[in-house]
């Protein structure tokens, strides 16, 4: 105890350095110092004074935007950059939440500074205003948290999904027909979700019953699921009296949460949502709750990471491992609904477009925490309503800034998130030996 | 090694008891040791076919008008319902074949559509047998693609060398893309699944940039559609099928040679099997997995080479269709070894091309058939004790599925 407090009074010549420490030092400020680099380079580049936003609100004649002094903002931005990069240099941003918040702050201001640069200067008569990004991430982050938290559920009982895309598709597809049929977007959702279960039924046979190599599964899986859904949707013929039948859902209606809507800045984006955008909020919830605070949850985790020792405790892993997979369903087709009955309407060749494998790696990103996952995905999905926004403005060429969310997730997963360990049983199916 | 471990999973539910059961009933055949090992996983694998076409069968019933109108009336005339079902398999399945290797002209579209779905396939293979899980062929194709096209049309150069180089750039674009994944995964731990989609997103994207440059357009246009490759630049032909076929078929003896011939590959299969044990024999992980995937994206960039260096194509924004994706699926069939990839991908070749044809004729059966068709067989391929059980195969321990493993890499 005495030595320990003794310690920072040795003469500093004779400390032992950590090379690893040092070496994490070196590569966080040399980092933030390019980072720091890039801001400067905006505040010096940037000739207009002013930049305008509105954040709240729908724009109509009237609306004044708010304004933003675009060299003191980016000058401000650049200093913090500056000093969090010096703060590395010196080993003052510890491992743990110091760095995760600073890690936050500057991720912030460097986008703040990025989207003024890509707002200031634009050659055309009418300027463009930034625009709130939060109802966009959420209208994309939705899917993708429901598809995540099934990965979780199922990964977490020691079955790897890899068939999100699958169940997005499946949901997609029946959430339509189910929808179209009873003329109810409600009972859509109730086909989206049979059909992710139905997916999630024959993951389940397979890998457990069968013992197919789970990987395999899932891939195969999506091509079923995707070859099943074409071929279904080639058979409904181009009619339009019958394809109104099949084909042609009502549309979940938008319900603004009374008070909560009205908050400023996230109110119109979290509460003014779909049923499904506040299905996906209680699902985060019980996904979680379930997992980590009931006897289920808990028999849940304990297959998937010693199925051997679940077993010997009289726990009957088969039956776990089907439960948490079938669950898992509920809440993939629920995310595939949102592809026809909570957003575009009528089902398309391949609606979740590849979405069901960011899911998946948002399970990863997120260290198969419910929690995690679900950050992971609204991170993605902020980045990819930012770019939406930044496509409008042309300042960069719009097939550039389509790669920018998933570059931005290659840097998150390289950076800050690094390695990752699933649960020990992920992937092996257990025999009774 | 990994023989053990497969059969562990792979077998049926309580594999230590079926060996014992068999031993009365085909002890003559355990002799040949050899035999034993491949002869029932082919056996599986025909049925696995058959299983999947009569599941296709019905599917063709389903989506064929006709049928449906004649099974209207089935209780009066059932004859009818039988003639017209008959028919409509009939004529798909027939096209199915004919389309794929009923003529000259059929053979080498298969050749040429399997081609690159070998090539990608082995880069999933060999990704596959290091621990990764590579995703991102599609990817590493486009790159390829890129590089290969770019040299094709933009430069100038003699016959040979022409060909040569470009087929280099597309190499070496591909091996880039994988190496990223391999170098991420190495130093910083970031998950290969998650890199590989990312990167597949960014090559897309970096790929319709580019069509909207200059340099890439025709002169003239302003269409997404690069320039031709230049005659020089494209492969040559051996009896009407361009040469990439062959390419893909050193590929494949060339993987084979480094996963069981080479000190590398035994230390990409010893990492693949437990890292860990690797780690502690003396070899260094983080350079086998780079090198993995350095090696996997130079075949997908051979595969991607050859989508645009065959038939003097030009790149446009969704010329590699899904291969990449489709190798996975071609490398899963083949049970990550080289030979089962190339089988796998003449396979996946025939039926896509067949699909077509199926597609075109009488029966007009969807094209999203042949996709059901796919998933099928490898699903059933890759259950065994599902097949088994349907066609009441007499028991015996099968080849088993690819590794059953997890993210645990």
């Amino acid at each position: 105890m005495s030595t320990a407090t003794k310690a920072p009074q040795v003469d500093p010549a004779l400390q032992v350095r950590d090379p690893a420490e040092t070496q994490r030092r070196i590569k966080m400020g040399g980092t933030l110092l390019l980072v720091a680099a890039l801001i400067f380079y905006f505040w010096w580049s940037i000739d207009d004074e002013l930049v305008y936003y509105l954040l709240t609100g729908e724009r109509t004649r009237d609306t004044e935007p708010g304004e933003l002094a675009t060299h003191p903002v980016t000058l401000v931005c650049g200093v913090l950059v500056l000093a969090a990069s010096a703060a590395a240099f010196l080993g003052l941003i510890r491992r743990g939440a110091v760095t995760l918040i600073s890690m936050l702050i500057v991720g912030i201001a460097f986008l703040l500074c990025f989207v003024i640069w890509a707002y200031a200067d634009l050659d055309v008569a009418f300027k463009p205003w930034i625009t709130n990004p939060l109802p966009g991430t959420f209208a994309i982050a939705t899917p993708l948290v429901l598809g995540a938290l099934a990965g979780c559920l199922c990964e977490r009982a020691g079955v790897i999904n890899v068939a999100i895309e699958g169940q997005f598709l499946a949901g997609a597809f029946f959430a339509s027909v189910v929808a179209s049929l009873t003329y109810s977007a409600g009972a859509g959702l109730l086909g989206g979700i049979v059909a992710g279960v139905g997916i999630s039924a024959m993951l389940a046979l397979f890998s457990i019953r069968y013992l197919v190599n789970q990987v395999v599964l899932g891939v195969v899986l999506v091509v079923f699921a995707q070859g099943l859904t074409n071929f279904l949707l080639d058979q409904i013929p181009n009619e339009p009296k019958i394809k109104a039948y099949l084909n042609e859902p009502p549309k979940l209606d938008d319900i603004a949460i009374p008070g909560l809507s009205e908050l400023p800045f996230i109110g119109e984006a979290m509460f003014n949502q779909t049923i499904l955008v506040y299905l996906m909020y209680a699902s985060v919830v019980i996904v979680t709750l379930i997992m980590f605070e009931t006897r289920w949850g808990l028999r849940v985790r304990s297959v998937g990471e010693h199925p051997k020792a679940a077993d010997t405790v009289g726990i009957k892993v088969r039956r776990i491992r089907w439960q948490a997979i079938l669950f898992a369903g509920v809440f993939a087709g629920l995310g595939g609904a949102y592809y026809t009955v909570g957003s575009t309407g009528s089902f398309d060749k391949n609606a979740s477009s590849g979405n069901g494998f960011i899911a998946l790696a948002a399970v990863i990103m997120g260290r198969w925490h419910p929690l995690w996952a679900t950050f992971a995905a609204l991170f993605f999905g902020f980045m990819s309503s930012l770019r939406d926004q930044l496509t409008l403005v042309n300042k960069i060429p719009s097939e550039l800034l389509t790669m920018t969310p998933y570059l931005a997730t290659v840097i998150a997963v390289a950076g800050f998130v690094g390695r990752v360990r699933p649960p020990a049983a992920d992937g092996e199916p257990y025999v009774k030996s | 090694m990994p023989d053990q471990g497969q059969s562990d999973e792979g077998g049926p539910p309580p594999s230590g008891s079926t060996v014992t059961k068999d031993k009365p009933a085909g002890s003559h055949r355990r002799a040949d040791n050899r035999m034993a090992g491949w002869l029932p996983s082919v056996t599986v694998t025909f049925a696995s076919i058959a299983l999947a076409l009569l599941v296709g069968a019905v599917l063709i019933l389903v989506s064929d008008r006709e049928v449906i109108e004649s099974f209207s009336y089935f209780f009066s005339y059932p004859w009818d319902a039988f003639r017209s079902s008959a028919s409509a398999i009939g004529e798909s399945y027939k096209a199915l074949v004919t389309g794929s290797v009923g003529s000259g002209g059929a053979i080498t579209a298969t050749l040429e559509r399997a081609a690159p779905l070998i090539c990608a396939g082995l880069a999933v293979t060999l990704a596959f047998r290091a621990g990764l899980f590579n995703i991102g062929a599609q990817g590493q194709l486009v790159l390829g693609a890129i590089c290969a096209g770019y040299v094709g049309f933009h430069y100038d150069l003699p016959p040979v060398a022409h060909v040569v180089a470009a087929l280099a750039a597309g190499l070496a674009g591909g091996a880039l893309w994988g190496g990223l994944v391999g170098l991420l995964k190495a130093r910083t731990g970031a998950h290969e699944v998650i890199t590989t989609i990312m990167l597949n997103y960014v090559g897309a994207a970096l790929l319709t940039y580019l069509l909207t440059k200059e340099s890439f357009q025709q002169p003239g246009s302003d269409n997404p559609r690069s320039e031709k490759v230049a005659a020089d630049a494209t492969f040559p032909e051996l009896l009407g099928v361009h040469s990439g076929i062959l390419l893909a078929l050193l590929a494949a003896v060339g993987v084979w040679w480094l996963l069981e011939r080479s000190t590398v590959g035994f230390e990409l299969r010893a990492v693949g099997a437990n890292a860990d044990a690797g780690r502690t024999a003396g070899m260094s992980v983080a350079k086998v997995y780079t090198l993995a995937m350095i090696v996997a994206g130079l075949l997908a960039g051979l595969a991607g080479a050859q989508q645009v260096l065959g038939h003097q194509d030009s790149l446009t924004a969704n010329f590699g269709g899904s291969i990449g994706f489709d190798a996975i699926t071609v490398a899963l069939l083949g049970r990550a070894t080289p030979l089962g990839t190339v089988l796998a991908g003449l396979l996946f070749g025939a039926l896509s091309t067949g699909g077509l044809a199926m597609q075109a004729s009488a029966a007009s059966t969807p094209l999203a058939l042949t996709q059901v068709l796919q998933a099928l067989i490898v699903l059933f391929v890759a259950a065994p004790a599902l097949v088994k059980a349907v066609f009441r195969f007499r028991e015996s321990d099968d080849g088993g599925a690819v590794m059953a493993k997890g993210w645990n890499s």
